[in-house]
């Protein structure tokens, strides 16, 4: 498939896969319009024939290639940014932020992050952009970026949250602390926990987890002869990016347009960042008068671009003999890297899954973002409640061993059911499925293992244990956040007399193009064939909020199930004005574009009644709904390499309903996955506030050895206010596994391990720590 | 240096650089973008191509050690409109997600089964550990593959 210059690109767009009629007859013998059913993903065809195009794939005639000079100290005063006089520049295009006649900034939640450091401004982590090169050679620009000199003076630099807390430099304000949150509940909790049979407290460390999606960043810009800029990349938010730009080049609405490639993957890396590679594009082929295209390589991408935050969590829990929380304690702790980006938002998110789905009467939380001169951290699957879940799940575990009650029976006693209240006050009232997602572990850990999970080596002597984890999460956005977002979507009959769904929520891989297609065309009563996703464009949708949050089934589905109902209604209501007779919704569709042409219906979401929730106080409703999830694994850990072993893995999850049972059972298995990998091989190794191992080599994520065979099981326990009863799914598998195998390690070894990951160094080191005592 | 190669069936020569990357041939030269880069260093497999019938990270591959050799990529894999028992069993399986690995992972998958019989789930991640999936977690992966691997009657090809 040739993807003609760039000229064509722009009124083709990226090209929008329609469910091929031909492909999709050679998949499948039957109808495929009913819910619920495992239809094939509607662009799983180009996607296993080469014919999906990622950024990267798209030709671009005359396009330049972008490269980014990087700042490569960690904290300093940009004195001077100079041309190496012995080099070529005659076909090199060079961008500064002299450049820049709009405002200098990556517009998130503030201003604090330049699109490139200005001479005079300070660098704030060792891999800031400072300048932008183009050639047409992707050689010549490479040689050009290390040609370009930077002149610094080198300020003192903070590497660790302990070192930001301690002031050792002054980042931000006069504490280093962007972003401050408190959760009280009941009495004075330290006179709570003094009246408490047991107090067990616990610091548990989390470290930074690379995205490592398998494509990495890219994008590709160019200029209109109207002024507009076009973009097109790899990316999650296309609205972020429209904003980000409005803001960097000082552009009207209908003068800039995002448009998504087929993305190879996000995890909440493509979030935020994208909008970085974006303003370089922009900026390079603005001053160029010419497309440029840039996409990272590995090195570049992992050193630059946000992970997980690392988060130390000290957690203190009051219990009584009989096995009843009496009060928690916490105080959370998260790294938000050099500049403010979405910290805030990670931190609340962290606080507020903090204490568990538990009943806890008296709560005090804490939790503050610091500022260091590492490179932003950002948003990653679970976006802070991974780091505050692996915590209490551990403190969770030693209360029960303290008291002598099974990990099952302690969870069970203390668990949050329908009617009971959260720690900011919320009365679950519906979809609460934390006693089926208990029993069906249960259930399945009395069934036999199946065959394939990868054996720990051979003759090694091993030690072997068992982990359980419960937790929740809140499926959209925070608080009053959907009310602000106000998402939106259309469903449309198109000229050609076609359904199409317009959204600008994008499809990562984790299928919002096929659920989207499954709710609009069963709200139509039409085939699934007859329904065409456009790929999302700031041109073609409006702002559907961003593909985040596990919100893009819940919340944008919602509104596309509606979307296609109104739409099914005014097509009924032609058909009954016209005469026509014919109640095929399809046919009604063809009838009325070919007498009026489009008719699309817009539909904006609403939280569901009754939902509240205080800003101020951060009391109330925090989230419409929540998924709730159990994870029980068993490992074995090799006596002499410290290795650990996932032999077993069972995981729960309440998903209220599963419209495509296949993909939400990819999201779980994915997440869970991902979250083994934090548990126990995935590392970010930070030198001199840099990415020491920036490679697939040296940054690992698990293969298909290291993972376990999945025992999966879809709860379904229906949110009333969901498309079909269906919750959010993306994020809760990635919280708790990690909790689940620190459980089961400190069970086979028999002494507490509170960070992750449990390299088999980290083993060893306590493992002779504590046989030395 | 002049190259011939077969590339999906078809005889191709072109002149080119003997270093250069297979993967930038591929791609640039014989426009055939279904192979992708994902690290640049034989780690991911998103790269990967058959040389003679063997799966190899074409990242890795000069393009001078490819002369008078047989090629597969993944856009050689179906039949016209008629994708293969693997290909199928991805969409089917939810094995294709985000898609990256996809390309690769196929065309790895189609040298397994046509090598080998009796491919369970224990031999299969092992001979798919060289193709990273960081959407799946292998479960959806490996059960299509199996099943494609069963569809084959376990007999293999060659």
């Amino acid at each position: 498939m040739d993807f003609g210059g760039f000229g064509q690109f722009m009124s083709v767009q990226v090209p929008e896969f329609v469910a091929d009629g031909v492909r999709w007859a050679a998949m499948t013998n039957s109808t495929i319009r009913d819910l619920d059913k495992a239809v094939p993903r509607v662009d799983g065809a180009d996607k296993v024939t080469g014919k999906a195009l990622y950024v990267d794939d798209l030709k671009v005639d005359g396009a330049l290639y972008g490269r980014t000079v990087r700042s490569h100290v960690p904290h300093a005063k940009l004195k001077r940014i100079s041309l190496d006089p012995d080099f070529d520049w005659s076909d090199v295009v060079v961008v500064t932020a002299d450049d820049i006649t709009g405002k200098n900034v990556v517009l998130l939640i503030e201003e604090d992050q330049p699109a490139l450091v200005p001479e005079g401004g300070i660098i704030r982590h060792v891999d800031e952009p400072v300048a932008l090169v183009a050639a047409s050679d992707p050689r010549r620009a490479q040689a050009a970026m290390e040609h370009v000199r930077l002149e610094v003076e080198e300020l003192p630099a903070v590497f660790t949250i302990e070192e930001s807390v301690a002031k050792k430099v002054l980042l931000r304000g006069d504490d280093n602390v962007y972003k401050r949150f408190e959760i009280l509940r009941g009495d004075d909790v330290e006179q709570a926990l003094a009246s408490a049979d047991y107090v067990i407290e616990g610091t548990y460390r989390t470290g930074a987890q690379e995205q490592m999606y398998i494509e990495p960043q890219g994008m590709i810009a160019e200029w209109t002869d109207a002024g507009a800029v076009r973009l097109v990349g790899s990316l999650q938010c296309p609205y972020y990016v429209h904003k980000a730009m409005r803001e960097l080049l000082q552009l009207d609405e209908d003068k800039v347009i995002v448009t998504q490639a087929v993305t190879g993957g996000g995890f909440g890396g493509k979030e935020e960042y994208p909008s970085m590679l974006a303003a370089h594009v922009a900026l390079l082929a603005k001053k160029a008068k010419r497309p440029v295209r840039m996409v990272y390589d590995r090195v570049e991408d992992v050193r630059a671009t946000t992970k997980r935050h690392p988060a130390p969590t000290r957690h203190r829990i009051g219990v009584n003999k009989d096995g009843t929380i009496v009060a928690v304690d916490v105080d959370v702790l998260i790294d938000g890297g050099a500049y403010l980006t979405l910290s805030p938002v990670v931190l609340s998110r962290g606080v507020l899954h903090s204490v568990g789905p538990y009943n806890v009467p008296h709560v005090r939380v804490v939790g503050r973002a610091m500022a260091t001169n590492l490179p932003p951290h950002g948003a990653f699957r679970g976006f802070g409640a991974p780091q505050t879940t692996f915590a209490y799940e551990r403190q969770i575990e030693k209360a029960a061993q303290r008291v002598g009650m099974s990990s099952l029976e302690f969870r069970r006693k203390n668990m949050l059911r329908e009617g009971d209240v959260t720690c900011t006050g919320q009365t679950l009232k519906y979809s609460v499925g934390s006693a089926q997602v208990l029993d069906a572990v249960e259930q399945q850990i009395g069934q036999a293992p199946p065959k394939g999970s990868a054996a720990p080596p051979q003759f090694a002597s091993v030690k072997r244990g068992k982990g359980l984890a419960f937790y929740y999460h809140g499926a959209g956005f925070t608080g009053s956040g959907e009310d602000r977002l106000k998402g939106r979507a259309s469903v449309a009959v198109n000229a050609g007399g076609k359904f199409e769904v317009r959204s600008t929520s994008t499809d990562i891989g984790q299928g919002t193009f096929t659920i989207f297609a499954q709710l609009a065309s069963a709200a139509l009563d039409v085939d699934i064939k007859d329904v065409e996703m456009i790929q999302p464009s700031t041109e073609k949708a409006p702002d559907s909020g961003p593909t985040v949050a596990s919100r893009t089934t819940m919340v944008v589905g919602s509104v596309v199930q509606k979307a296609g109902a109104q739409l099914k209604q005014r097509l009924l209501a032609f058909a009954e004005e016209s005469g026509v007779q014919s109640g095929d919704v399809a046919e009604l569709a063809k009838r009325y574009a070919e007498k009026h042409g489009e008719l699309e219906e817009t539909v904006t979401y609403h939280s569901p009644p009754g939902v509240k929730w205080d800003d101020a106080t951060y009391r109330g409703d925090a989230y419409p709904c929540y998924g709730w999830a159990a994870c029980y694994v068993e490992v074995a850990v090799d006596d002499d390499t410290h290795e650990v072993t996932v032999e077993r893995c069972i995981h729960a999850v309440d998903v209220g309903h599963a419209i495509h049972p296949v993909l939400v059972k990819g999201q779980i298995e994915g997440g869970t996955l991902q979250a083994l990998g934090w548990a126990l091989w995935e590392s970010v190794v930070y030198r001199n506030g840099r990415v020491a191992n920036p490679t697939m080599t040296d940054c690992i994520i698990p293969t298909s050895i290291e993972a376990p065979e999945m025992e999966t099981l879809v709860v379904e326990v229906p949110y009333p206010h969901g498309p079909h009863g269906a919750k959010g799914v993306g994020e809760i598998p990635m919280d708790g596994p990690a909790a689940a195998v620190a459980n089961a390690v400190a069970d086979a070894l028999g002494q507490p391990f509170d960070e992750v990951p449990l390299l088999p160094e980290v083993i060893c080191r306590q493992v002779s720590a504590t046989a030395a005592e | 240096m002049k190259i011939r190669m077969q590339v999906n069936g078809a005889a191709r020569e072109l002149e080119t650089e003997p270093m250069r990357r297979l993967l930038d041939v591929l791609r640039e030269d014989c426009g055939l973008t279904g192979t992708k880069e994902g690290c640049g260093e034989g780690e991911c497999g998103a790269c990967t191509v058959l040389i003679d019938g063997k799966p190899v990270n074409s990242c890795l591959v000069p393009v001078g050690q490819v002369h008078e050799a047989e090629l597969l990529t993944v856009e050689g894999l179906s039949d016209g409109e008629l994708l293969t028992d693997v290909q199928r069993a991805l969409v089917e399986h939810g094995g294709a997600q985000c898609g990256i690995c996809t390309p690769g992972i196929a065309v790895t998958a189609e040298s397994l089964i046509r090598r080998e019989k009796n491919l369970d789930h224990a031999r299969i991640r092992e001979l798919l550990a060289g193709n990273l999936c960081r959407c799946t977690g292998y479960q959806r992966v490996v059960e299509a593959v199996a099943e494609a691997a069963a569809k084959r009657g376990g007999a293999g090809d060659e």
